[in-house]
C-alpha cells in the first residue's frame, strides 16, 4: 500500500513542472479557437478603428498617415447643415424617448398585471414593430403621412413631428420588453404590503411600483434613445428636405465620397452611443446586483 | 465476496497506480496534493471525503478529463500521460448520468460500440446483454425523458459497462437518488461488480455508502489522502483525528503521554485522570484519546478496575428505535455520547435525563490518535 | 395576474394610450400599404383601389423573381457564414473562465451598438479600390517584387507588370461581406445562450465512450444545441433578408436586394402599389420564417426536457 508518506516534505519543487497542460475540455485554451476569436475581433473592429484613427489624419486622400490634426472636427463643426442635422437628431431622440418610456411602461404594466380578452393578439401586435423589416415600416409611414396630408411646412421643431411619431412607434415596444423583464422579478407582496398599510391604488403605484421599475425605465429609455439616434431606414422615408437627421445627412455625404469630415462626425456619434450603452449596461448590472442582494 | 476477506486487498496486482500526483488549478488552487496510491485488479475502491477534498478531481484525472500538474497515472504499468479520454480503456458513470437526451436508450448504450466499429449483430447482442444486466431489458426503444432518475442511472451504467472497460469510474452515483433506492442500488452495484469482474472506483462523500460497498477506501481531506484501508480497519483503527471523526461517530479526549513501560503507555487525560493503554507507535507528547459510542457501557455501580471510567449525569436521551443515543455530561461539563442497543421490548426508558451513571470502556477499545 | 374587471379604471388608463398609438401610427399605416398593394396607379400620386392582383403577379416577373432569388441567396450565404464563424466563437466563450465570459461577449456585441450606417461606411473605406485592403496588398506586391529583384528574377515580372487592385467594392462580394459584418453579433448571442446552458458532462460522456473531439461535436454538441442553432439562423436570416443599406452602399448595379427595389418604387419610380405588394411579400417571408422557428422549436423542446 502506498499512501503518500507525509513524514517527508512534498518534493514539489524538485519535480519537473509541466506547463499547465490543456485538458480535453479546455476549449478556450485551444490555439485554433483563440485565433478564430482574434480574427473575428479584427474583422469586427478594424474598420471602425481605422475610421476613427483616420478622422485625425492630416490628409484629404485619407490613405496614408500624414500627422495628427483636429482640422476635420473643426470643419465638421463649421458645416452648418451637418450641425443642423445633428440638432434634429438629438431633438427627435429626446422627444421620442420621453414618449416611448411612458407608452412602453404602460404596456409593460398592462401585460404584467392584467388578464383580459385579446391579450395574446395585443402581445403579438406589440412585437410586430420589432420583427418586421425596417423597409416595410418605412414605406408604411411614408404612405400614411402622405395619405393623411400631414403638414410639412410647420416651424421647427414641429416639422419633425412625423419622424418623431415614427420613432416612437418602433421604440416603445422595445422599452416595454425591457421594463417587462424587470417587472417579472417584482414581488407582488410588496404591493400588497403597501395596500395593507393603507395606500391607495395610485399611491401604491407611485411609491412601490415606479421605484421598482426605475432601472428598467432608464435602461429602456437609453435603448430608445440609441435606436432613435441610429435609425436611418425609417427616417429616410419620413424626412423631408428641411428635416434631415444626422444619419440621413451622412448617407447623402457618403453617396458622394469618403471624406475625413464624415469620419470626424461619425466618431462623435460612435462616442455618444458607446457612452450611452455603457451607462445602460452599468445601470442594468447595478439593479441586477441590488435585486440579488435583496433576494 | 472473496476480496473483502483480506483487509487492504494487497494481494491483487495494481491495475492503476497514482504516482505523486498533484493538480493545481490556475497555478493557485491545489485540488489534489501529492497523492500516491495503487488500485488493484478486481477491487471495489472508494475515494471518500467531504466536498472540495479533491476526490472528484482525482477521479477525473483517471478518466483523462483533467491532466495532472505533477506526477503521473499508470494503467497496467503504462503511463497514461498524453492519452486522451477517448483512448483510455476506462469508462465513467457521471454524477448527472449524462444520458444523451437526443438518443434512445439503445442508441445511448450502443454509442460507444459504434465508435469502436463493432459490427451490427454484435452490437445488438452486447447492448441487449448490458441492458439485461442492469435490469432494463426491453427498455431499448425508450427515450431518456421517459425514464426515472434511477432508470437513467442504469442506462449510464450499461453504457459504460458495454464497453468492457478495464476500470469503471463512478462519480457520486447515488447522490441524486432517494434513500430507499440508494440502499437498493448499493447492493446492486456490489452484485454487478461481482458479476462483471471489472475494477470499480467510486467517489462518494457518504461514509456509510463507502463502508458498505467498497473493499478498500481512501479517505481524502484538502487534496491529501489521509488513510487507505479496508472498511473495518478504517472504522476500528483510524490513523488520525480527521479519519476518526469523519468515519462514524467518535468521542474524543485530549491527553498527554506521561510514560512508556513495555507495551503499555500512560496518558494523562483531561477529566479522566491517568489511564493506561496498549502502546502505539510514535505516541508521545499531545495525543487524542478516542472511543466509539457503541463501545461505551453505562452502569449504576462502579465498573471496577480494568476499565477506563468516569462518573457523569445523563443530559439527553435520543431515541432511534433500534438504538438510543445517550449523552452523559461529566463534572467539567464535557458531553460524551453512548450508543445503547434497545434489546428488550419496552416503552419506558431505562435511562432517564438526570440519572447519575458510571460510563466506562475497555482500554483495548481505545484509540490513541497522533495525527 | 388579475382579471381586468377587478380594476377597470386602471386597466383602461394604461391600455388605451399605447393601444391607440399602435393602432393609429403602426397598424393603420401597415393596413394602408396592404390596401395599396391591391390598387392601380392613376397619375402621379393617385391610387385607385381596384382589388387587382396585378401587382403581385408582376412580382412574379422573371426580373423580380431573380431579385428575390438573389436576396434569398445572399441571405442564405450570409447566414451560413455567420453560423460557421459564430459557432466556434460562441463555443469558445461558453468554455472560457467565468470572469472572462461577460467581457468576451461584450467584445462581440459592442460593434452592434455602433450606427449601422457608420459601420457600412467604414467598410467602404476598407474595401474600395484605393482602400486599406488593396493598399496593404499593394505593399506586399512591392515587397514581393523587391525580393524577386534581389533574387535576380526581377525581369520576369512574376507578379505582373503592374499591381492590380482587387475589385472588392460595389459587387456581390462586398454585399455578402457587409451582411456578415453587420449580422455576426446577432448569430453569436443565441448560440452562446444554448451552449452555455448545455451540461458539459454530455461532451465528457461522449469522449469517455471513445468518440474523438470531431465526432463528439457532430453527434452530441450540434444536436443538443439545435434549438440555439435554429434561433441563430432565424435571427440572422430575417434582418438580413430585409437589408437595404448594405446592398445600397456596398453593392453594384447587379447586387440589388428586395428592399432596394421597394425603395425605388416609393422614392423614384413612384409606383406605390407595386412597392406595397413587394413589401408585403417580404413581410410574409418574414412571418413564414418566424412560424418555421416556432414549429421547429416545439419539435426540439420536448427533447430538451430530458
Amino acid at each position: 500500500m502506498s499512501v503518500a508518506d507525509e513524514a517527508t516534505p512534498a518534493p514539489v519543487l524538485r519535480r519537473r513542472w509541466r506547463r499547465e497542460a490543456i485538458g480535453p475540455l479546455d476549449y478556450s485554451r485551444r490555439l485554433w479557437l483563440r485565433l478564430t476569436f482574434l480574427a473575428a475581433l479584427v474583422f469586427l473592429y478594424a474598420p471602425i478603428i481605422t475610421l476613427i484613427v483616420f478622422s485625425f489624419n492630416d490628409s484629404r486622400r485619407n490613405i496614408v498617415w500624414r500627422g495628427f490634426t483636429f482640422k476635420y472636427y473643426e470643419k465638421a463643426l463649421g458645416n452648418e447643415s451637418l450641425i443642423e442635422a445633428f440638432t434634429n437628431s438629438l431633438t427627435i431622440a429626446l422627444l421620442s424617448t420621453a414618449a416611448s418610456v411612458v407608452l412602453g411602461a404602460m404596456v409593460a404594466v398592462l401585460l404584467w398585471r392584467f388578464r383580459f380578452p385579446g391579450k395574446a393578439p395585443l402581445e403579438g401586435a406589440m412585437a410586430l414593430p420589432i420583427v418586421i423589416p425596417e423597409i416595410c415600416m418605412g414605406v408604411a409611414m411614408l404612405a400614411f403621412f402622405a395619405r393623411v396630408g400631414w403638414p410639412s411646412d410647420l416651424i421647427w421643431p414641429f416639422n419633425l413631428g412625423s419622424i418623431i411619431i415614427a420613432h416612437i412607434s418602433f421604440s416603445f415596444p422595445f422599452v416595454a420588453m425591457v421594463v417587462r423583464a424587470r417587472l417579472a422579478n417584482f414581488n407582488r407582496e410588496l404591493e400588497e404590503a403597501a395596500k395593507d398599510l393603507g395606500a391607495s391604488e395610485w399611491e401604491t403605484f407611485r411609491d412601490v411600483l415606479i421605484p421598482f421599475m426605475r432601472p428598467g425605465l432608464v435602461a429602456g429609455g437609453l435603448l430608445a434613445f440609441t435606436l432613435s439616434l441610429d435609425d436611418f431606414v425609417i427616417t429616410f422615408f419620413t424626412s423631408g428636405p428641411d428635416t434631415v437627421t444626422f444619419p440621413v445627412k451622412v448617407y447623402s455625404m457618403v453617396r458622394f465620397s469618403v471624406t475625413p469630415e464624415v469620419n470626424a462626425a461619425s466618431t462623435v456619434l460612435i462616442v455618444i452611443t458607446l457612452v450611452l450603452t455603457a451607462l445602460a449596461m452599468w445601470l442594468q448590472n447595478r439593479s441586477g446586483q441590488k435585486a440579488e442582494e435583496l433576494g | 465476496m472473496t476480496e473483502s476477506a483480506g483487509i487492504g486487498g494487497a494481494g491483487g496486482k495494481p491495475i492503476i497506480s497514482i504516482r505523486e500526483v498533484s493538480k493545481i488549478f490556475g497555478g493557485a488552487v491545489t485540488a489534489v496534493d501529492d497523492v500516491s496510491l495503487d488500485i488493484h485488479e478486481g477491487e471495489f475502491f472508494a475515494l471518500l471525503g467531504p466536498s472540495g477534498c479533491g476526490k472528484t478531481t482525482l477521479l477525473r484525472m483517471l478518466a483523462g478529463f483533467e491532466i495532472p500538474s505533477l506526477g503521473q497515472v499508470l494503467l497496467d504499468g503504462q503511463s497514461l500521460d498524453g492519452v486522451p479520454p477517448n483512448k483510455r480503456p476506462i469508462n465513467m458513470v457521471f454524477q448527472s448520468y449524462a444520458v444523451f437526451p437526443h438518443m434512445s436508450v439503445f442508441d445511448n448504450v450502443a454509442y460507444g460500440l459504434k465508435i469502436t466499429g463493432v459490427d451490427k449483430a454484435e452490437t445488438m447482442a452486447r447492448v441487449d446483454e448490458a441492458l439485461e444486466l442492469v435490469k432494463l431489458g426491453g427498455f431499448g426503444g425508450r427515450r431518456p425523458d421517459q425514464l426515472s432518475g434511477g432508470q437513467r442511472q442504469r442506462v449510464a451504467l450499461a453504457r459504460a459497462l458495454v464497453k468492457r472497460p478495464r476500470v469503471l469510474l463512478l462519480d457520486e452515483p447515488l447522490s441524486a437518488l432517494d434513500a430507499k433506492l440508494r440502499e437498493a442500488m448499493q447492493l446492486e452495484l456490489v452484485r454487478l461488480r461481482e458479476t462483471v469482474g471489472i475494477t470499480f472506483v467510486i467517489v462518494t462523500h457518504d461514509q456509510a455508502e463507502a463502508l458498505s460497498m467498497a473493499n478498500r477506501i481512501a479517505v481524502m481531506e484538502s487534496g491529501k489522502v489521509r488513510q487507505v484501508a479496508g472498511p473495518a480497519e478504517l472504522y476500528e483503527y483510524p490513523n488520525c483525528r480527521f479519519v476518526a471523526d469523519f468515519i462514524g461517530k467518535m468521542n474524543l479526549f485530549e491527553g498527554r503521554v506521561t510514560g512508556l513501560a513495555g507495551n503499555q503507555i500512560t496518558v494523562q487525560v483531561e477529566g479522566l485522570g491517568e489511564v493506561t493503554l496498549p502502546a502505539v507507535e510514535q505516541a508521545e507528547g499531545e495525543v487524542g484519546i478516542a472511543v466509539r459510542p457503541e463501545k461505551l457501557r453505562l452502569d449504576r455501580e462502579d465498573p471496577g478496575a480494568g476499565r477506563i471510567a468516569f462518573r457523569g449525569r445523563v443530559s439527553e436521551v435520543a431515541y432511534y428505535g433500534d438504538t438510543s443515543n445517550i449523552f452523559i455530561t461529566d463534572a467539567a461539563g464535557r458531553a460524551v455520547s453512548a450508543n445503547i442497543q434497545n434489546e428488550a421490548r419496552r416503552t419506558d426508558s431505562h435511562v432517564a435525563v438526570g440519572d447519575d451513571l458510571w460510563c466506562s470502556w475497555d482500554p483495548q477499545d481505545t484509540l490513541v490518535l497522533t495525527g | 395576474m388579475e382579471s381586468w374587471r377587478r380594476n377597470p379604471l386602471v386597466f383602461w388608463v394604461i391600455n388605451l394610450p399605447p393601444s391607440l398609438w399602435l393602432l393609429f401610427f403602426f397598424l393603420i399605416p401597415l393596413g394602408l400599404i396592404w390596401i395599396f398593394s391591391f390598387g392601380e396607379k392613376r397619375g402621379v400620386v393617385d391610387i385607385e383601389i381596384t382589388w387587382t392582383l396585378a401587382n403581385y403577379l408582376r412580382a412574379m416577373d422573371p426580373l423580380y423573381l431573380q431579385i428575390f432569388a438573389k436576396s434569398l441567396w445572399f441571405t442564405a450565404i450570409t447566414t451560413l457564414l455567420c453560423l460557421a464563424v459564430g459557432f466556434p466563437i460562441a463555443f469558445g466563450i461558453s468554455f472560457a473562465p467565468a470572469k472572462w465570459k461577460p467581457w468576451l461577449l461584450l467584445a462581440i456585441i459592442l460593434p452592434f451598438w455602433t450606427n449601422l450606417l457608420i459601420r457600412t461606411y467604414a467598410l467602404i473605406a476598407v474595401l474600395r479600390t484605393r482602400g486599406y485592403v488593396n493598399f496593404t496588398l499593394e505593399w506586399f506586391w512591392d515587397q514581393g517584387n523587391w525580393l524577386l529583384a534581389l533574387l535576380g528574377l526581377g525581369q520576369y515580372q512574376l507578379l505582373g507588370a503592374q499591381f492590380e487592385a482587387l475589385p472588392l467594392l460595389y459587387n456581390n462580394f462586398a454585399v455578402v461581406f457587409g451582411l456578415v459584418y453587420v449580422h455576426l453579433p446577432f448569430t453569436v448571442l443565441p448560440l452562446y445562450a444554448a451552449l452555455e446552458r448545455m451540461d458539459s458532462s454530455y461532451i465528457e460522456a461522449s469522449l469517455d465512450l471513445g468518440a474523438g473531439q470531431f465526432r463528439t461535436f457532430f453527434t452530441v454538441v450540434v444536436p443538443l444545441a439545435k434549438a440555439g442553432i435554429i434561433s441563430a439562423v432565424i435571427i440572422t436570416f430575417i434582418p438580413a433578408l430585409g437589408s437595404f443599406l448594405t446592398p445600397d452602399l456596398l453593392g453594384g448595379t447587379d447586387s440589388q436586394m428586395i428592399a432596394n427595389v421597394i425603395e425605388r418604387q416609393f422614392k423614384s419610380a413612384n409606383d406605390w402599389p407595386f412597392g406595397a405588394a413587394l413589401s408585403f411579400i417580404l413581410m410574409y417571408a418574414t412571418f413564414f420564417a418566424l412560424a418555421l422557428r416556432a414549429l421547429l422549436a416545439r419539435g426540439s423542446s420536448s427533447m430538451e426536457a430530458a
